[in-house]
C-alpha cells in the first residue's frame, strides 16, 4: 500500500518535471500530477495509520509464479514469434506457453489446444477478416 | 412528444432490422451470453477484444454489437449465479443468495425462468426510460458551453470513481491516473509531445484497445490463473421442461419485479451507480419490504426477481448519460463511447440529432436483442449449461491469443502488443494493491475532451476560474461535486467503527 502511495507521488513529481513547458500544453498535466501525488500521500498516510505493521503483503498468500510467468510470456512470445515468423508461430507459441501456466496442464493437451487455436486464428483473422499479418514468412506462397 | 418518439422508434426499428445490423446485433448478444455464462471471462475483456473488429463495420452495426455483448452478458451471468453459486459478474452476486438455494431445492429452472422474465421487464422499462429521457436531456445539454461540459465531466468522473467498488480515494487516484494516460501523445493545441519519452509509437497516444485489454484482459488472467476452482456441476442439468414457473411463484414475483425495475432505473440516472449497486440496493429493499424476510437467503423467489429486474433496467438506463451527454457512467460505457469515436462520431448532446440512425437503431436493437436473448435462453438452456463446464485452463490461453491478435489488428503493429503487456502487468500490480482499474479507463476516455473543454473555458474567461461558478448550470454541477466529496468525507468519519461490518457485507467481492 505504502509502496504505491509513494510510487504515485513519485510519478506525479516526475510528470511535473517532464512537462514544465510553457503554460499551454503542460498546465493540466502538472495540475493532475500534483493531485495524484496528493492522493498518493493521502493513501499512504491512511494505510500507515491504520495498518501499522503488515504493509508488505503485496504478494497474495498463494503466489502463482508459474501462472504469472506463463501469462506474461504468452504475449511476449507473440511479439517475438510475430516479428521473426508470422502469425502461425506467434499464435502457436503464445497459446502453448500460456496454457502451461495452469498447474493441471499436460504437454500433450497444451499442444492440441495451441494447434487448434492457431488453426482457428489463422482461418478467422487471416482469411476471413483479412488482418494484414504475414502468416508465416516461409509460407508466403500460400 | 409521444408521437415523435414513436415515429423515431419506428425509424429505429427499420434501421435495426436491416439484415446486416440484425446479424451483428445477434452476434453481439450471443457472444455476450456465452461470455456471461463462462466463469472467469469478463464483459470488459470481451468488448475490448471485439473493439478492433468493429473498425471495418459501419457505426450502427458496431454499436449494436458491442451493446449486445453488454446486456447479453447480464442474461448469461444470471445463469452462472443461479446454477453454480458463482458470482462471476458482480451485478449477479446478490442473485446467488437466493438463486442457488432454489437450485439445490430442485427449483433452478423456475428461478431461471423468473430471471428471464424479470430481466425482460426491467430491460423494457429501462429502454422506455431512455426513449423519453435521453432526447430531453440532450436538448438541455445542447445549450451547454465549455464550462458546463467541463463541470459535468468533473461530476461524472468524481461519481464514477468514488461510487464504484472499493475505496473512493483509490478510485479517485485511478481516475487521475487515467486522465494522465489520456494525455500521452501529441498535444491537441500545440502539437507538443507529452509523456512519449521519445518513443515514436506513443506519438498518437496510448491505444484504447491496448489499455482496455491490458487492464481487463491480461491483468484478469494473471489474477485468475490457477484460482478458478473446478465447477460444481451437480445441479446443472436443467431442461426446458423445468423452466415453466408455477402460478404461485409468478404471482409472488410480480411486485418485486416492478419495485426492482423502478429502483434500477433510478440508479441508472445517478452517474457512477451502475447495475451492481442497483442490484444490491434492490435486494436490501425487497428484504425490508417483505412480510417474510426470514425466507431471504434460503431460496426466496423474490430475492431473484427483484435484483435481476433492477440490474437489467439499470443496464439499459446506463446508456442514457452515455448517448445523450457523452459522459459514460462506467468503464463499459467508456468503451462503447470509444467505439463511437473510432467510427468518427463525436459523442455528446448532438449525437441524437446528427446520428439519429445510431441512437434510435440502438434503442430498437435493445428490444430486438432482449427478445432474442429470451429466445436463445429458454430453449437452449441445455447448451449454456454445458458451456459452464469448460475448464478455465482451455479458456485463458485462447483468450490471451485473441487479446494479442486484437491489439495487433487495432494498431497493425507489434508494439501495441508490448504496450498491452506492460499495462497488463502494471494493472495486475494495481489489483494486488487494492486499486480497481476500471476508473482508469473512464479517465482515459474523458481525458482529452476534458482538457479541450477546460482550455476553451479558460480562453473564454481569460484564465478566470470563476467562470465555473458564475454560470448557473455549471455552478449547480460544481455544487454537486462538492456535495459528493463532503458526503464521502462525512460517511468516512461517521462509520469508522460501527458500520465497518455493513460495508464488508455489502461489498460485492
Amino acid at each position: 500500500m505504502v509502496f504505491l502511495g509513494l510510487g504515485a507521488a513519485l510519478e506525479g513529481s516526475r510528470y511535473e518535471i517532464g512537462t514544465l513547458q510553457q503554460m499551454g500544453p503542460g498546465f493540466l498535466p502538472v495540475v493532475l500530477g500534483v493531485i495524484l501525488a496528493g492522493l498518493g500521500i493521502l493513501i499512504a498516510g491512511a494505510s500507515a495509520i491504520s495498518a501499522g505493521g503488515h504493509d508488505e503483503e503485496i504478494i497474495p498468500d498463494r503466489p502463482e509464479w508459474r501462472g504469472w510467468a506463463c501469462v506474461v510470456a504468452g504475449p511476449a512470445l507473440f511479439i517475438v514469434g510475430g516479428y521473426y515468423g508470422g502469425l502461425i508461430p506467434a499464435a502457436f507459441l503464445c497459446v502453448f506457453v500460456a496454457s502451461l501456466g495452469d498447474r493441471t496442464a499436460t504437454l500433450g493437451r497444451s499442444l492440441v489446444l495451441a494447434a487448434g487455436v492457431t488453426l482457428l486464428g489463422v482461418v478467422l483473422f487471416y482469411y476471413v477478416l483479412g488482418v494484414p499479418f504475414p502468416s508465416g514468412r516461409w509460407m508466403s506462397g500460400w | 412528444m409521444v408521437e415523435s418518439a414513436l415515429a423515431n422508434l419506428w425509424f429505429g426499428f427499420s434501421v435495426a432490422l436491416e439484415p446486416h445490423n440484425l446479424l451483428w446485433c445477434m452476434v453481439g448478444v450471443l457472444v455476450g451470453n456465452i461470455v456471461g455464462v463462462l466463469p472467469g471471462m469478463g464483459v470488459l475483456a470481451t468488448i475490448s477484444i471485439l473493439l478492433p473488429l468493429t473498425f471495418g463495420m459501419n457505426a450502427v452495426a458496431a454499436v449494436l454489437m458491442l451493446a449486445g455483448v453488454f446486456y447479453g452478458a447480464q442474461y448469461g451471468g444470471a445463469i452462472c449465479s443461479i446454477l453454480l453459486n458463482l458470482p462471476c459478474h458482480p451485478p449477479h452476486a446478490v442473485t446467488c443468495l437466493d438463486g442457488f438455494p432454489l437450485t439445490t431445492q430442485g427449483k433452478g429452472g423456475t428461478a431461471l425462468s423468473i430471471t428471464m422474465l424479470a430481466s425482460f421487464v426491467g430491460a423494457s422499462f429501462g429502454i422506455t426510460e431512455m426513449i423519453f429521457l435521453a432526447p430531453a436531456l440532450a436538448r438541455t445539454a445542447l445549450e451547454f458551453g465549455p464550462s458546463e461540459v467541463c463541470s459535468l465531466m468533473l461530476l461524472g468522473l468524481l461519481a464514477g470513481s468514488t461510487l464504484a467498488r472499493g475505496s473512493p480515494v483509490k478510485g479517485l487516484a485511478m481516475t487521475v491516473f487515467g486522465l494522465l494516460l489520456g494525455m500521452v501523445g501529441s498535444d491537441m493545441g500545440t502539437g507538443t509531445e507529452r509523456f512519449t519519452f521519445g518513443i515514436m509509437n506513443l506519438y498518437d497516444g496510448i491505444e484504447i484497445v491496448a489499455l482496455a485489454l491490458g487492464l481487463f484482459g491480461i491483468a484478469e488472467f494473471m489474477k485468475s490463473v490457477n484460482r478458478t476452482s473446478p465447477v460444481e456441476s451437480r445441479y446443472v442439468n436443467v431442461r426446458m421442461r423445468d423452466m415453466r414457473p408455477d402460478a404461485a411463484d409468478l404471482k409472488r414475483s410480480i411486485l418485486p419485479m416492478i419495485r426492482g425495475t423502478l429502483l434500477g432505473s433510478l440508479c441508472a440516472l445517478v452517474p457512477g451507480t451502475g447495475p451492481t449497486i442497483a442490484s444490491f440496493v434492490s435486494y436490501a429493499t425487497e428484504k425490508k419490504v417483505s412480510r417474510t424476510p426470514e425466507r431471504f437467503g434460503g431460496g426466496a423467489i423474490e430475492g431473484v426477481a427483484c435484483p435481476e429486474a433492477s440490474t437489467h433496467s439499470s443496464v439499459q438506463g446506463d446508456f442514457i448519460p452515455t448517448m445523450s451527454l457523452g459522459i459514460p457512467g462506467d468503464s463499459v460505457m467508456a468503451l462503447i463511447l470509444a467505439a463511437l469515436t473510432i467510427q468518427g462520431i463525436v459523442p455528446g448532446p448532438q449525437l441524437i440529432s446528427q446520428h439519429a440512425d445510431v441512437f434510435w437503431g440502438l434503442i430498437a436493437s435493445f428490444w430486438i436483442g432482449n427478445i432474442l436473448l429470451v429466445i436463445f435462453n429458454v430453449p437452449l438452456i441445455g447448451i449454456w449449461v454445458k458451456l459452464l463446464t469448460i475448464p478455465y485452463r482451455y479458456l485463458y490461453p485462447s483468450a490471451l491469443f485473441f487479446v494479442c491478435i486484437g491489439v495487433y489488428s487495432a494498431t497493425n503493429d507489434l508494439f501495441g502488443v508490448g504496450e498491452t503487456l506492460v499495462i497488463g502487468v502494471f494493472g495486475y500490480a494495481l489489483l494486488l494493491l487494492g486499486f480497481h482499474p476500471a476508473p482508469v479507463l473512464l479517465g482515459f476516455v474523458l481525458g482529452p475532451r476534458f482538457e479541450e473543454n477546460f482550455r476553451r473555458a479558460m480562453l473564454i474567461s481569460r484564465g478566470d476560474l470563476r467562470i465555473f461558478i458564475e454560470r448557473p448550470i455549471s455552478a449547480v454541477l460544481i455544487g454537486l461535486c462538492v456535495l459528493l466529496i463532503a458526503g464521502l468525507i462525512y460517511v468516512r468519519l461517521r462509520r469508522k467503527r460501527p458500520a465497518m461490518r455493513l460495508s464488508v457485507r455489502m461489498s460485492p467481492d
